[in-house]
């Protein structure tokens, strides 16, 4: 990768990371420095000295941690730039730690063909902030029917396939798109949802549903889905990746599939291990999501998932809309919450509540999603991409929607007061965060 | 005693005594409705808005001649024939119709918290006249009137509520307002219209109407709506007529003084046969008297003019 900055071509300064709690998951752990030169990390471990010129970050008390990676992002570019760009999605996106995200392929046009990665890989490139990696479609206009190019997807720059919020319904199209990803070694991601089950469902079905006279959408529209993917991998031996898993049923099946060898990821959003249905009374649309929130004891089953390695990856499903999209009536609200800048301290509070060490916690954000999509990132190994997050883990701020750097304020955490907070991001060896300063 | 609400958007928080109040305050305007002239000055100079974004005949024209029997000034406004385009949302319609100084807007809405949003967002008191399937209030409250007024106490009442619970907001909100009176409350219909967990509402449910019925005091029917033929809640409206629809035989079920209703418009055939529509036991259309007072009683208690 070249490093570049405003005005191509000329080298950034080498940085020293002194001093700071490194949290690198499974390489090293502990007080020490790093040290980035030529945008790699150059070295790393107690008491290293800088190179000649290099800036010097002062990390004491501070975590340095590689940057996270969120296999699990809707940037709404091209097609509904009002919601969010990659260029403000991006700038969430280091706001809050992440070097790296997954763009889901439901723009429009949809991300099933060459030119719209293109297009995304070039306006990610001119942003300038964060690693922004496509997910492609697994068909054509995501409509379940037909294959997308996914050779084509893959080679123009796609790291992952994806039908996310138009799940393939077809099971052969499914197996079809499974053994063919296998050709590329890509890992095939699924939103579990059987559209069937889930018709017109807005909420969990269940009491508060039932009180509400909302339609629900329930437990059992997910755990089929989980259910025919997982035998769908076993057949195919294909690298399968569940999104945004939230039903206790779902955690018991994967967990029973790991056992059995099957090649299969999983990821939980931190709306799906911090809050219940009971957040969607008084009609609350910030508290409509797709997955849904479900129960206590659902929420229980994701932090177990957590606990025991079933689910390994935690992914924000970073879904912005417009403020006048979320006013509307709840059934009408379209789905989801932006995640991107409350996904490190909502994390945080597993660890603060002992479902995590904070290693765990880290691995989750970092080597785990790039691991699950064959990523070389998420590591602060010598010769990696110097992507950097620093980062205090004590200090409490209250979550503003009006400070987000993504376009979009849709969050069911504002007024929440959270600790662990970004200082400063670096991607490829640039600083493109700095905690107090607003330039962007 | 005075309501101490801004809005009434649904029974299920009520205390009984709210509910009695309702229920009394209605027994006041129920005598104004039987007078030659029916018209008292209560709400000279508000103005009632009745915002319907779901078709409705008899609701609405209810609500109309409730504010018009108080002296408001009353506007019909519904999405069909105004302005309102896709886009806009719910809120910006209401902002509209408060900047025109609306002091009650009366909200029928096919998206269950549609009220609940609206009540949010402005300033005018907010009358919940029925959103998606979650609560229809003075429905409910007209329903009790009418019990009570024919001699029935709540407390120990055996209710039965037949039809398909699960889409039906006046279910809901008679469910809410009989359990907290004392009644017993029996669902009766096939589980596809139970919604989930209902019984945790201190209800219980029957799928054989027989059973549901024996003993009864009231007998509320729901409409089937027939659309949802073939949509898997159940197979044919023949079918569904044989296992759920009132006839005479099954009235007999029921203690012998038991009430028939119905919010109407009715199937007749389907969920209600004929000849039990019209009966003496039927008190269909005591409910579409009673449901006048009732609304004058709530516009009276809600624009505060008590």
């Amino acid at each position: 990768m070249t490093v570049r900055r405003k005005g191509d071509g000329i080298a950034v300064q080498p940085i020293w990371i002194k001093n700071g709690q490194v949290i690198d998951p499974g390489r090293f752990v502990g007080v020490g420095d790093v040290v980035i030169e030529q945008g790699k990390i150059a070295a790393i471990g107690p008491n290293l000295s800088g190179p000649p010129g290099c800036a010097v970050i002062q990390a004491t008390g501070m975590l340095v941690l590689p940057g996270f990676v969120d296999l699990h992002v809707h940037f709404r570019e091209p097609g509904f730039e009002y919601k969010e760009t990659i260029q403000s999605g991006s700038a969430a996106a280091v706001a809050g730690g992440f070097t790296t995200v997954c763009c889901m392929p439901n723009t429009s046009p949809i991300n099933d063909n060459q030119a719209v990665t293109e297009f995304i890989l070039e306006r990610a490139r001119v942003a300038g902030l964060a690693n922004v990696l496509p997910v492609g479609a697994i068909t054509k206009g995501s409509e379940g029917k037909e294959l997308a190019e996914i050779g084509d997807l893959r080679r123009s720059g796609c790291v992952a396939i994806s039908d996310d919020g138009q799940p393939v319904m077809n099971s052969l199209v499914m197996r079809r798109a499974m053994e063919y990803a296998r050709a590329f070694d890509l890992t095939v991601v699924d939103h579990c949802e059987d559209l069937h089950l889930a018709e017109g469902g807005c909420m969990n079905e269940g009491l508060i549903s039932t009180e509400l006279g909302l339609p629900g959408i329930p437990a059992a529209a997910e755990d089929v889905m989980v259910a025919r993917n997982l035998s769908l991998s076993e057949l195919t031996g294909a690298r399968l990746h569940l999104a945004h898993l939230s039903t206790a049923g779902s955690v018991r099946m994967v967990r029973e599939a790991k056992v059995r060898g099957i090649k299969v990821t999983a990821e939980a959003c931190p709306h799906h291990f911090t809050l219940t249905e009971e957040v969607v009374r008084g009609y609350n649309t910030h508290a409509k999501m797709n997955p849904p929130l479900r129960t206590w004891e659902d929420v229980q089953a994701i932090k177990d998932g957590l606990r025991d390695g079933t689910i390994e990856v935690i992914a924000t499903d970073h879904a912005p809309h417009a403020t006048q999209e979320k006013q509307q009536d709840f059934t009408e609200a379209p789905f989801g919450i932006v995640g991107l800048e409350t996904a490190f301290s909502l994390t945080l509070r597993l660890v603060e509540e002992g479902v995590l060490s904070l290693e765990q916690a880290v691995a989750k954000l970092t080597s785990a999603p790039a691991a699950a999509f064959g990523l070389k990132k998420g590591t602060l190994a010598v010769g990696a991409d110097a992507d950097v997050a620093i980062v205090n883990q004590h200090a409490q701020w209250e979550v503003d929607p009006s400070k987000f750097r993504s376009k979009s304020r849709n969050t069911p955490f504002a007024g929440w007061k959270i600790k662990g907070q970004v200082k400063i991001t670096i991607v490829g060896g640039r600083v493109v965060f700095e905690a107090g300063s607003s330039e962007q | 005693m005075s309501l101490k609400r801004k809005d009434l958007l649904s029974l299920a928080p009520l205390s009984v005594d709210e509910i009695k109040l309702m229920l009394d305050t209605a027994d006041s305007f129920k005598e104004v409705t039987g007078r030659e002239i029916k018209k008292v000055p209560t709400l000279r100079g508000k103005t009632v808005v009745n915002l319907f974004f779901e078709p409705s005949t008899r609701t609405r024209t209810s609500f109309e001649l409730a504010a018009k029997r108080l002296s408001a000034d009353v506007i019909n406004f519904s999405p069909s024939s105004s302005s309102v385009v896709k886009g806009e949302t719910l809120l910006d319609t209401a902002r509209n119709i408060e900047a025109m100084q609306a002091d009650v807007i009366v909200l029928r809405h096919s998206s269950a918290g549609a009220a609940d949003t609206l009540a949010r967002g402005v300033k005018s008191s907010v009358i919940n006249a029925g959103d998606g399937w979650h609560e229809h209030p003075t429905q409910a409250l007209l329903d009790l009137y009418t019990i009570r007024e024919r001699g029935l106490g709540f407390e120990g009442l055996r209710v039965a509520i037949v039809g398909d619970v699960s889409h039906s907001r006046v279910a809901r909100s008679n469910i809410y307002a009989l359990t907290k009176l004392g009644a017993e409350v029996r669902l009766v219909g096939p589980p596809t219209m139970m919604p989930w967990g209902i019984e945790k509402l201190g209800v219980t449910v029957y799928s054989n109407m027989d059973e549901g019925l024996r003993g009864v005091n009231v007998i509320m029917m729901l409409r089937l709506q027939l659309e949802r033929q073939g949509r898997a809640l159940f197979p044919t409206i023949r079918e569904y007529a044989r296992l759920y629809g009132l006839t005479a035989e099954r009235v007999k079920l029921a203690d012998s003084g038991a009430i028939v209703m119905h919010p109407g418009p009715i199937n007749r055939g389907v969920e209600i046969a004929p000849d039990v529509a019209d009966s003496l036991s039927s008190v269909i259309l005591d409910q579409v008297a009673n449901g006048v007072a009732v609304r004058m009683g709530i516009l009276y208690l809600i624009s505060g003019a008590g």
